[in-house]
């Protein structure tokens, strides 16, 4: 991507950002649901109603709460969290960084299943394995994350109890992190007991959240290379000797990867859509788990302050593919 | 005489997706070393089955019932796999139709048109680099150095079908089958291309098959011609001959249809409809001996 490019999209993003912005903000406000009526014991007083609502500004008309809102975002303040009365940005600053290494893991074991299913079916694609093969990976598209991650549970936490069922990380090792990257900090810092730990606990919401990711990479993947395996420099390349695991790695991959990162971003935003429902099941405590916790408690700021960083990964997770796309297709330099 | 490079005989083929309907009937012809045969009919007429055949790339749709395809006297239909292997590729290369699509988009041409001597010859990338470079002089080509550095899409047609020129000659073949080579660029570049396959088959020595559909193609570089139609030999022989003095009213008709570049205004002349009777009413009664005329 040239700079200019660059440019125009990082400004797309931010007009993005800021429909993100608008829509949550007016649908938070036309749907029912009181966030006063949940602060307050029931009997209130009209007068204490309104001074609280009075105090959040919740009195205001729409478009000056808006701005006030947009004004305070801009100066660093998201607000503050109506049911657990703590700053948003420091709740989110404690919260995301679970939800980004639980993503991050899925994401690369999603990769590297679907590239090491991909590959494998299409060096077998003569074989009697080949419709094994699809005929597998059609069952695994058909399940979705949740429904893996209930399974999971009763499987390796209940019937054969060898993975943690809950959380991020026990308690006794959690102490002397400096950040809350546990995973990457642990792997950074060779803490091996915490980093086994973390694992553990990652296992199986990782397989849930990844599995449905890897099956559609591998689907992608294998047709853009069945693609690519037909093509005439493929032919030829064969004809001057190469083996069929060079062809297909050397030759057909680097032409069908591209098609297959800019599917597996897409992908990537439900995956990290789906870690609001999985680390719920997982009582894994990411910013998806808080989410919902917000929206039962009809916490204002903290939904918009969630929403907005859901957002902004959806869209930084675009630009991310997008450069790796062009990156991978040598026409789209320059 | 000596043994000729290259023998097909009786070879027959039928497509299975068309309940085994025939797609090669009995076709014989042999090719000896040095020699360039032009292979030429319309769609349909089995040429291109010819070579898949020869290359050993038939799609599963089609089955060669009969026959054997001979070169430097082994049969390449029934030799194993791994003999078949070594001699594609170095003795046999094949230039091919699209060299839009014969080019992987995704790499550089210095790591494409040096696979098969690292492979093949095992040389290093230094060396390979330099027979790169020589080859690409070989083939016209005016700035090899930053033609190794680029992309396909950076080429036009022509220069791309001078690198697929370059690749197949770059093991130093004794056969290379050239696959349309030509219909895929413009005019202007077609008369080029089918003088540099002709110059580099005279320097290597190298017997080219050369699959067309254009009889004009035929008479600017082939020694011989072989004609098909459905599947079967019409005619063969010396290309001089052939065109001078078709046997079959097929090759006339051919000869008739083509554009009179003396003469632009007498517009073409379709294949007469009597003529094609004349090719169903042969290709119905199999292997008859009149059919061989060459």
């Amino acid at each position: 991507m040239t700079s200019l490019s660059l440019l125009n999209r990082l400004a797309m993003a931010l007009i993005t950002l800021f429909g993100v912005a608008v829509i949550v903000f007016v649908l938070l406000r036309v749907v029912p649901g009181d966030p006063v009526a949940m602060m307050i014991s029931p009997g209130a007083s009209e007068a204490d109603i309104a001074a609280l609502r009075a105090h959040y500004g919740l009195d205001a008309s729409l478009s000056v709460q808006f701005a006030v809102w947009m004004k305070a975002i801009l100066s660093g303040d998201f607000g503050t969290s109506i049911s657990l009365h703590r700053d948003v940005l420091e709740l989110l600053a404690e919260r995301l960084p679970a939800t980004l290494e639980l993503a991050g893991a899925a994401l690369v074991f999603a990769v590297m299943l679907g590239l090491f299913i991909a590959v494998f079916a299409t060096l077998t694609s003569r074989t009697r394995l080949a419709p094994l093969v699809d005929t597998l990976n059609g069952l695994f598209l058909a399940v979705p994350d949740f429904i893996w991650a209930l399974a999971l549970v009763l499987v390796f936490g209940v019937l054969m109890p060898v993975f943690p069922l809950s959380g991020r990380i026990n308690p006794d090792v959690q102490e002397g992190f400096h950040t809350q990257f546990f995973l990457l900090e642990s792997l950074l810092t060779l803490r091996f007991s915490s980093l086994v730990d973390i694992s553990m606990h990652m296992i199986m919401p990782v397989l849930a959240l990844g599995l449905p990711l890897a099956s559609i990479i591998t689907k992608v993947l294998k047709q853009a290379l069945a693609e690519a395996m037909v093509q005439d420099y493929i032919l030829l390349a064969r004809l001057k000797g190469m083996s069929r695991l060079r062809l297909v790695l050397q030759e057909a991959l680097r032409n069908a990867i591209g098609p297959t990162i800019a599917l597996t971003g897409v992908q990537f935003t439900f995956l990290i859509g789906g870690t609001v429902i999985v680390e719920r099941i997982f009582a894994y405590p990411g910013i998806g788990n808080m989410a919902i916790d917000a929206v039962i408690n009809r916490d204002l700021p903290l939904i918009q302050g969630l929403v907005l960083v859901f957002g902004a990964m959806f869209i930084l997770v675009n630009l991310a593919s997008d450069a790796l796309v062009a990156w991978f297709n040598p026409r789209m330099e320059g | 005489m000596m043994t000729p490079l290259l023998s097909i005989s009786g070879l027959s083929a039928i497509s299975l997706r068309e309940r085994g309907a025939p797609i090669l009937r009995d076709v014989s012809l042999s090719l000896a070393r040095g020699e360039v045969r032009g292979l030429v009919g319309e769609s349909g007429a089995g040429k291109s089955t010819i070579a898949k055949a020869l290359l050993g790339i038939l799609p599963g749709t089609v089955k060669v019932t009969a026959g054997e395809i001979r070169f430097e006297g082994r049969d390449l239909l029934t030799m194993p796999q791994k003999d078949f292997r070594a001699i594609m590729g170095s003795d046999i290369a094949l230039i091919p139709q699209d060299p839009q699509t014969a080019l992987n988009p995704g790499r550089r041409i210095e790591a494409q048109l040096t696979d098969g001597l690292r492979l093949r010859r095992g040389m290093d990338a230094k060396n390979a680099r330099e027979r790169a470079l020589s080859l690409l002089a070989e083939v016209h080509i005016r700035d090899p150095e930053r033609v190794l550095k680029a992309y396909p899409h950076e080429l036009s047609g022509g220069m791309r079908q001078r690198i697929m020129i370059a690749s197949a000659f770059s093991l130093e073949p004794k056969l290379v089958v050239a696959d349309e080579p030509t219909t895929a660029l413009d005019v202007t570049v077609q008369k080029q291309i089918l003088r540099l396959i002709r110059g580099m088959q005279e320097a290597h020595g190298t017997a080219v098959i050369f699959v067309t559909h254009d009889l004009g193609v035929v008479a600017k570089i082939c020694d011989t011609v072989t004609l098909l139609y459905g599947g079967k030999v019409i005619e063969a022989g010396p290309t001089a001959a052939v065109l001078s003095h078709p046997r079959h009213a097929y090759t006339r008709a051919l000869i008739a249809a083509g554009p009179r570049y003396d003469r632009p205004d007498a517009g073409l002349e379709p294949v007469p409809q009597a003529v094609f009777d004349q090719l169903q009413a042969e290709l119905a009664m199999p292997f008859s001996s009149e059919m061989n005329h060459g």
